[in-house]
């Protein structure tokens, strides 16, 4: 038959989802809270973490067209030298804009005096270096200065970050020195960590004519640094183990140091799927914190429940008024946590020194993520409040 | 004056564990504009009479009538729409929404009809006036004193005009003199259009309403007006 019918307008029936949550003020922020926490902790890992890959893109954007030769290594591990031509030979390839050399003194030690053992060497290799290095690596000092005219003939030195920390050499005086294959050389300059050629790290530089004396025969480079067009850096690697060695190209290797920029930011990936996983574990447990507290308020609300049916309000009604206000909680803290979690992203950059950075679909991944959480969360208790029976329901006080 | 309520072999039993028969065999015929009256004592089935007349709760057996219409075979949706239209509830514990106002509570009482909020408001005001309670509008339940919740109660239970007005013990939570107050609101709302049936077990209140039926044990032992 078609008599009267319940009704409730869409507008009515969204708003009976929000005074619900007004009517219990601090019960409903503090069940928001635990989603907000959850929302911000998922937002905030992927903020951060695309901060601080944002960083590393620059510097791939910066590294990308550096490129590294180096000619193998002998049978005991000592890198092979290249022909002494080779720095030469890459210079004269057109996009090459930057070139520098370093060889490798494979007989030289460094340590601190002399009283140290032979055979505590740390780690640390003896590089011969020209005073172009700093340029084509964009490397910074962190104190001193780097090897001009005057370590072309005297025994200065300046060390890699790493091999100055296992140095022990922290502040540079004037008569910071390093006994360096049987003399002691004056410390004039400490690099900052290069992380596109971690070898300079655990290095101590010396001048080609120095490392001469040392035993490096020729001036023999054994790797060469390079920066070429960015557009042009792949034809220029193709190019490279020829015009190094057109005797032997098959020894040659062509390295692109940003590669080890790409598995950071593959490794940093790895991070962030634990992470969210951690954040989505927080947000479960957030829903169930709604979901309790969307029972105990059916529970208390019996006597409402049987008003809104006595008044013309259909299970389907009531059911929906409980979904809403779940979904309502749920989305009130996802809210609340995508605000926390920009700002937890954005503190963590500026304390990084890293770009504020947060990807467009974080916020709105987060808002969907609370408001289904909501809605599975209110499922159970609304099933109950339409299931009460009109007049149990109005029966209690 | 045309049948507007009709009972017709009603019986409610409810399930185990209290397995209980409410009512049984129940006949009644209220008509338009009457106040009725149903006494007895506790557990005489008072309060299911009003649930089943209500469409609260459906009976076991039997044909329950409003308007006319055959209720047994209603879905949920059209009950609801019954009782959207046709009845008005007030309750002993007068069931206001506390976090809303006297015009709000009042207007809550045409929401399920699909009536938009300014519509609702100014049918609202106008039952405020009639139950007496100009003034009020704006204050919240807990401003109120006992007979000004149950005044409420009474205007969002006649906002919507509807053909019956069911009060279960209205007086049961309120003084004497309020308690006589509320009673004489009630049977004032009783119109050509609009009957009134209360059940109580209190019968002075039952003396100022038109009819009384008296039920004990399910049946009805006693009709002053059986029609």
């Amino acid at each position: 038959m078609n008599g009267p019918r319940g009704r409730l307008r869409l507008v009515d029936g969204l708003a009976l989802g929000v005074v619900g949550l007004r009517a219990r003020r601090m019960r409903s922020a503090l069940s928001a809270l635990g989603v907000a926490i959850a929302i911000a902790a998922l937002v905030a890992v992927l903020g951060i973490a695309a901060s601080s890959k944002a960083d590393l893109l620059a510097q791939l954007g910066e590294e990308g067209n550096l490129l590294t030769v180096a000619a193998g290594q002998t049978f005991t591990g000592n890198p092979t030298p290249l022909p002494t031509t080779a720095e030469s030979m890459i210079a004269a390839i057109p996009p090459v804009r930057e070139v520098t050399a370093v060889g490798n003194v494979s007989g030289a030690t460094v340590r601190r005096t002399a009283a140290i053992p032979a055979i505590q060497t740390s780690g640390i290799s003896v590089l011969a270096a020209q005073p172009s290095l700093l340029d084509t690596l964009s490397a910074q000092l962190l104190s001193g200065r780097f090897l001009g005219p005057l370590a072309q003939h005297y025994p200065e030195t300046v060390l890699g970050y790493s091999a100055a920390q296992n140095l022990g050499i922290d502040v540079l005086g004037p008569q910071t020195q390093v006994y360096l294959g049987g003399t002691y050389y004056t410390v004039i300059g400490v690099l900052a960590p290069v992380t596109v050629a971690p070898e300079i790290d655990d290095a101590a530089l010396v001048s080609f004519p120095m490392a001469a004396g040392l035993g490096l025969p020729r001036q023999q480079p054994t790797r060469i640094y390079l920066r070429a067009d960015p557009d042009q850096v792949a034809a220029v690697a193709g190019v490279l183990p020829f015009t190094a060695s057109p005797a032997a190209p098959e020894a040659v290797e062509v390295r692109r140091p940003s590669d080890v920029l790409l598995a950071r930011i593959a490794a940093k990936t790895t991070f962030v799927g634990l992470f969210l996983g951690l954040g989505a574990v927080a947000l479960l447990v957030g829903g169930v914190g709604i979901a309790n507290i969307m029972v105990i308020s059916v529970l208390e609300r019996r006597g409402e429940i049987g008003l809104r049916r006595a008044l013309g309000a259909r299970a389907r009604h009531v059911a929906a008024q409980f979904l809403l206000e779940s979904a309502a909680l749920a989305l009130l803290g996802g809210l609340a946590g995508v605000a926390l979690g920009s700002l937890a992203t954005a503190v963590a950059a500026r304390a990084n020194g890293n770009a504020f950075s947060m990807p467009a679909d974080a916020p709105l991944a987060g808002l969907a993520a609370a408001l289904l959480v909501g809605a599975i969360a209110g499922l159970y208790p609304a099933t109950r409040a339409a299931r009460l029976a009109p007049a149990d329901a109005l029966r209690t006080l | 004056m045309s049948t507007v309520l009709e009972l017709h072999g009603v019986t409610k039993s409810y399930p185990p564990p209290t397995a209980v028969t409410a009512l049984r065999d129940v006949d009644l015929r209220i008509r338009g504009g009457q106040t009725v009256a149903i006494t007895g004592p506790s557990g005489s089935g008072k309060s299911t009479m009003l649930n089943v007349l209500g469409t609260l709760e459906r009976p076991s057996s039997g044909v329950i009538r409003i308007a006319g219409a055959d209720t047994s075979a209603m879905s949920d949706r059209q009950l609801s729409g019954i009782r959207a239209t046709r009845i008005g509830f007030v309750f002993q514990q007068f069931h206001l929404l506390e976090h809303l106002n006297v015009l709000d509570n009042v207007a809550t009482g045409l929401l399920y009809r699909g009536l938009d909020a300014r519509r609702r408001r100014a049918a609202a005001a106008v039952a405020i006036e009639q139950v007496g309670l100009g003034p009020r509008g704006r204050h919240r339940p807990a401003q109120l004193s006992g007979g000004e919740r149950q005044r409420t109660a009474i205007a969002r239970a006649v906002a919507g005009q509807p053909a019956v007005v069911l009060a279960d013990e209205p007086t049961g939570n309120l003084d004497t003199t309020t308690g006589a107050e509320i009673v004489a609101l009630l049977a004032g709302l009783a119109s050509p259009d609009t009957t009134v049936v209360i059940i109580t077990h209190d019968p002075s209140i039952a003396a100022r309403m038109q009819r009384q039926v008296a039920l004990r044990d399910g049946q009805i032992v006693y009709d002053s007006d059986p029609s």
